[in-house]
């Protein structure tokens, strides 16, 4: 009949009504400056530069490739390359960034930086928080303001950043088992040559 | 003189909280014969101009709390405590924000429509009867009066769409147009019933019509009465027509065309607008209560001793929350469905409760045994019968049916 559906209706908001007075789980809303939800493990806004250990400087993993500066479609990073090198993870010495602005009112949170970068050295953001008195100087953040340390990526994707962890190890497990074999290898050649001299002496007579 | 004026004043405000007859005689008294009148006139309209426009401060919070709850929300609750201050809040930014007139506007036309709807809609107030001895002019057409002025706030609303030269403002206010036009018939067609039933358009003889009690309990107003309840309804219906709410919001439907008729309007003059709506709801709100839910006469036998005027004011509240719990559950109509829903069901249901209210009328001699139940029965069917026939009409059977598309599949 004609009204049942409204009648049905009206029932249903009347339990919403009543309900979220007595039942504070129905509440879907926060009251968002004391309580925030937690960001979801995909969140994602703007990039942020990934250091490791203590000092941000020293531990930053980006080796100034510029990859991400030449892929980012709107352009919002900025890279000028520094003339001193620094070690990287593995020990392996590594252009670093003298300059590495991003232009966060440009950003189009597209995290193609992120894909491209081989470093694993620009993830995603989640905070939001963001809000300047300068629309033009505070939203350029240079690589001070960017860099955040590895545990602070854990905690905002913490799958993500076990996965490129567990990759940089093995990395560095490699590159050292490289070493090693190499080192190994470089001491049975020196001592190969050294036991050869006379050998290869000989005909020289 | 002084003295005589604050103990005067002291005296009507005393009345009126008692409930007692002609609160205004001891302050006229005292005033000097020849602005007597004018006086009488101003002690009348003060307390309306104080008493509705707080009440609708008090709405709007009630409506966003309400709503809020509807939809598992908290609602307003930062300024103030509980949120309580948030009128005032709103009511300055109002205030503050900046006029804007469009360039090509029609500027006087622009700048007059509020002012020419919040007039109609005030003036509406005049014939109420808010309590025992409390009725700013009573006059034998007050139901005459009411419409004839109501009807009014449709030529503000075209002014206010036409001068604003936008497309979505003219849109709106023919929107609005076809709408009130529409729903006039059967918002009036559905007060006749009343009219034949207590011969009086004065609407505080209607109130006094109302008076007693059936078998001690039930008290006799309209709302209990086949021809009453149906009446009722369609006037609920259409006065939330008339007042652009929803799920009649066409006019002003945000999603489709702006804000209709209010999309050219900043600053206070929204607010005016803002105001005259809910002052004409509130206008709608109070006939329906003094036609058909007694008007301010208790509820029950032993509360006739609360001050009528808190019974009016409770009722209205009370319609009111059912007018914002409409608002939180259903959907804004489509223009068709709701001229079809205008003509085709409203408009005949409240034709036949004429017949229903005559039948009543003349069954009222009936004196066989079981007369009564039997008049109950015959009546309802009449109200009851054709809401079943002409909704299946509407709905088409009530089975949904299969939309098929030209052009689309």
């Amino acid at each position: 009949m004609l009204g049942e559906g409204i009648i049905k209706g009206m029932a249903e908001t009347a339990r919403n009504f009543v309900g979220s007075y007595h039942d504070p789980l129905r509440l879907t809303t926060v009251e968002y400056p004391e309580a925030k939800i937690a960001a979801k493990e995909n969140a994602r806004n703007f990039p942020f530069l990934v250091f490791d250990g203590d000092d941000a400087m020293k531990g930053l993993r980006c080796v100034a490739c510029q990859i991400c500066e030449k892929e980012c479609p709107p352009q919002c990073i900025f890279i000028v390359k520094d003339t001193v090198k620094k070690p990287d993870y593995i020990g392996k010495m590594q252009v670093q960034p003298k300059i590495f602005n991003i232009d966060i009112s440009v950003c189009m949170s597209c995290q193609i930086c992120v894909e491209v970068c081989p470093f694993e050295a620009i993830k995603m953001d989640t905070s939001f928080e963001l809000s300047n008195y300068d629309r033009f100087g505070g939203l350029l953040l240079d690589k001070h303001q960017l860099a955040r340390p590895n545990g602070y990526y854990h905690k905002i994707h913490a799958i993500e950043a076990e996965e490129v962890d567990a990759r940089l190890a093995a990395e560095k497990a490699k590159a050292e088992a490289k070493a090693k074999a190499d080192a190994e290898a470089k001491t049975k050649a020196a001592a190969a040559a050294a036991a050869k001299p006379p050998a290869l002496a000989a005909p020289v007579k | 003189m002084i003295g005589d004026l604050l103990q005067g004043l002291a005296v009507m405000i005393w009345k009126v909280a008692t409930d007692q007859p002609d609160p205004k005689t001891d302050f006229l008294a005292v005033i000097p014969a020849g602005i007597q009148p004018v006086v009488s006139a101003v002690l009348s309209v003060i307390p309306i101009l104080i008493v509705f426009p707080s009440l609708f401060a008090l709405t709007t919070l009630l409506e966003r709390k309400g709503l809020g709850r509807i939809q598992n929300r908290l609602g307003p609750n930062r300024v103030g405590p509980f949120g309580l201050l948030q009128p005032a809040a709103d009511g300055l930014k109002m205030l503050t924000k900046e006029d804007i007139v469009p360039r090509d506007a029609d500027k006087l036309l622009h700048f007059l429509a509020p002012v020419v709807l919040l007039v109609p809609t005030l003036l509406a107030y005049a014939v109420l009867p808010f309590g025992r001895n409390l009725v700013p002019v009573e006059i034998d057409a007050g139901m005459v009066f009411f419409f004839a002025v109501g009807a009014s706030t449709e030529l503000s609303i075209f002014m206010a769409g036409w001068s604003s030269r936008n497309k979505y403002s003219l849109l709106g206010a023919m929107r609005a147009i076809s709408q009130m036009i529409s729903y006039e018939i059967p918002l009036i067609i559905s007060t006749v019933p009343v009219i034949m039933l207590t011969g009086s358009l004065s609407l505080v003889e209607i109130v006094n019509r109302q008076e007693g009690f059936l078998f001690g309990v039930l008290p006799r107003w309209h709302v209990f009465t086949p021809w009453g309840f149906a009446g009722f309804i369609i006037f609920l219906i259409a006065s939330l027509a008339e007042s652009n709410r929803s799920p009649f919001d066409i006019p002003e439907a945000e999603s489709e065309i702006i804000a209709g008729h209010l999309t050219e309007y900043s600053g206070f003059k929204y607010a005016l607008f803002f105001l005259a709506e809910y002052l004409g709801m509130f206008a709608m709100s109070g006939l329906a209560v003094t036609l058909f839910l007694g008007g301010w006469r208790a509820p029950l036998p032993f509360l006739g001793e609360v001050p009528g005027y808190m019974w009016f004011l409770g009722k209205l509240m009370g319609l009111v929350c059912v007018f914002i719990w409409i608002r939180g559950t259903v959907p804004r109509l489509r223009v068709d469905q709701l001229l079809n829903f205008a003509w085709k069901f409203l408009l005949p249901l409240s034709l036949i409760n004429l017949v229903t209210a005559a039948v009543w009328h003349f069954s009222v001699g009936w004196s066989f045994p079981g007369a009564l139940p039997v008049r109950w029965l015959i009546c309802a069917a009449m109200v009851a019968a054709p809401y079943a026939g002409l909704g299946r009409a509407l709905t088409g059977g009530g089975k949904p049916t299969r939309r098929t598309y030209r052009f689309a599949e």
